[in-house]
């Protein structure tokens, strides 16, 4: 009897209703993202197999020693990781006067406005927005159109597209958003008065920014950073667009394991190494700033 | 209003954002067949060609289909995440959301590929199906993040008011939350269809031979002489998600002016 009552009493609680609540979402985020994680760590440490049997359920740790050895794959987990790095830097730091001018100087009202103009090009097609960036930057572009046309070069630039400054730029446009909503968001969270203080106590505007406003913005530049930085290393179509030969990246050799060449253990060894790689990055990243967020929350 | 560096960066900025989106209509409207300057006259002939293509007509069938299963289905998920995301406290449950949130953070290709493999796995034919729950995987943390703002502006004492007044859970959930979270349902379920209808990798990997319509846009991207056809099917795409998100901005705004809440702005 004790027990049921105390059974009924939880059936009745908080706690209760909110694992009912959470579990529909949760056992899906389960089933289609842990366990297919799972699944893929399993596979790259099992043996390829050809003709009719996929995979041969034998461990083995030669797909990683197969993937760290090929200096392919080694080059382009460098400039995979180089190139959201510096996707990220050039991101970032183009986003931050924009999400302190909607912060600080557009008026309350006016505010949402200039966000949702921000997230509209956000929003259209994704492969053509793309697309449209090798026109503008291609061999007989925007850009070569317009600088041939005002006589300042005699031909066209050819090293504006088909490389790896292509895909910064490119990929440094998609992610734009992701930059400025959350830098946006720290800003807002700013106590004015904190900066009238400053300014009280004799500082001047640039050192009251240095001092105050730059720090309390902290969490919202490293949520920025991180939500850059992950994605564009796993990115396929801008490299595969925009970027030719010298700008594929690694999320390119893992479609090649997996839709053309079949080997499933490999790609999910350089998959799982990829994951790693990022997962490694992005924790240094978060301790080297670990003071910014201390008291945060 | 002063001159200011600040304003004239910030305006440049939204050029740079939306160039790409400006040059589209040009290129859609032009009646040259090379997507380059100069143009060369207007023409509305790339139109009338999407009108008589078939494969095309089935790609944007397929996607419809799959968008609003996704919508349907992510929505109602995250109407679940959101409600116990901002009404309960039970351990563990940082832990939880944060795993269900995890695909906004991770790299796309590495999802397409764990769910391929599972799907082969089990067995589950590639096709519309593999795609569907691959979107809902990826639509759903968005839903999250516009439903959370719905429900955090609720005021819990409404709730309270109507189970004193002996409504049941059930019935308080229907006549109360609902009506007032409605704005932000509509919206997340807008938001969730233009993700999934522009959604490209995952369809890609797991989708096997069946064609959505960024499958057919990829495929057509290596013709140069189908290039005019996809502006101009570009073209209106981008006013279709404009209209859309006109309309999903909309609604949530008056769901947070419903609410009472002070408006902050913004998806995401």
């Amino acid at each position: 009897m004790a027990d049921g009552a105390r059974a009924g009493r939880f059936t009745r609680s908080q706690a209760f209703s909110g694992y009912v609540m959470i579990s529909p979402p949760f056992l899906y985020a389960v089933l289609m993202l842990g366990a297919p994680l799972v699944a893929v760590i399993v596979l790259s440490f099992l043996t390829d197999g050809s003709g009719g049997q996929r995979i041969i359920p034998e461990f083995t740790t030669a797909n990683y020693a197969e993937a760290w050895a090929d200096p392919l794959n080694r080059l382009l987990w460098m400039r995979s990781v180089f190139v959201s790095l510096m996707v990220t830097l050039a991101t970032v730091i183009l986003a931050f006067p924009i999400a302190y001018y909607i912060s600080f100087v557009v008026r309350p009202e006016k505010k949402s406005l200039w966000l949702f103009l921000i997230t509209i090009p956000f929003w259209t097609s994704y492969l053509i927005r793309v697309f449209l960036w090798k026109v503008i930057l291609g061999y007989s572009g925007v850009v070569n159109s317009a600088l041939l046309g005002l006589g300042i070069i005699d031909e066209p630039l050819q090293w504006i597209n088909y490389n790896v400054g292509a895909v910064i730029l490119t990929l440094a446009h998609a992610y734009a958003p992701f930059a400025i909503l959350p830098i946006f968001v720290a800003l807002e969270k700013i106590d004015r008065s904190l900066l009238e203080a400053g300014q009280d106590l004799g500082e001047s505007k640039a050192m009251t920014f240095l001092r105050v406003t730059l720090p309390l913005a902290m969490p919202g530049v490293i949520g920025a950073t991180l939500i850059v930085f992950i994605p564009t290393v796993g990115d396929y179509v801008t490299p595969q667009l925009v970027g030719g030969p010298e700008g594929r990246l690694i999320a390119n050799m893992i479609q090649l394991q997996f839709l053309k060449l079949d080997n499933y253990p490999l790609g999910s060894a350089i998959s799982v190494t990829t994951m790693v790689i990022v997962g490694v990055i992005s924790l240094l990243f978060l301790l080297a700033n670990r003071r910014f967020l201390r008291g945060q929350r | 209003m002063k001159f200011s560096w600040l304003r004239v960066y910030s305006w440049l900025y939204l050029v740079f954002l939306f160039a790409p989106v400006f040059l589209l209509p040009l290129f859609a409207f032009n009646e040259g067949t090379i997507i380059a300057f100069p143009l060369q006259g207007f023409s509305l002939r790339w139109f009338a060609a999407l009108l008589d293509n078939q494969s095309l007509h089935e790609a944007v069938g397929n996607s419809l289909t799959i968008a609003v299963t996704v919508a349907v289905a992510s929505t109602a998920l995250g109407i679940f995440a959101a409600r116990a995301a901002t009404r309960y406290d039970f351990r563990g449950k940082g832990a939880m959301i944060g795993l269900i949130m995890l695909p906004l953070v991770m790299p796309e290709v590495i999802l397409a590929v764990a769910l391929l493999v599972v799907f082969l796995q089990i067995a589950l034919p590639l096709g519309m199906v593999a795609i569907i729950l691959g979107h809902i995987l990826v639509c759903t943390p968005f839903c999250i993040a516009i439903l959370n703002g719905a429900f955090l502006s609720l005021d819990k004492s409404l709730e309270e008011a109507a189970y004193d007044l002996g409504e049941t859970r059930m019935s308080t959930f229907r006549l109360i939350i609902l009506p007032l979270v409605m704005p932000g349902i509509i919206s997340s379920l807008l938001i969730a269809f233009i993700i999934s209808l522009d959604e490209f990798i995952m369809a890609f990997f797991v989708g096997g031979t069946t064609v959505t319509l960024p499958i057919y846009i990829f495929s057509q991207l290596r013709f140069p002489a189908g290039l005019p056809v996809i502006m101009a099917l570009g073209t209106i795409l981008v006013c279709l998600s404009i209209l859309l998100l006109s309309i999903a901005e909309y609604f949530r705004r008056r769901g947070v002016a419903r609410t009472g809440a002070k408006d902050t702005g913004g998806f995401l």
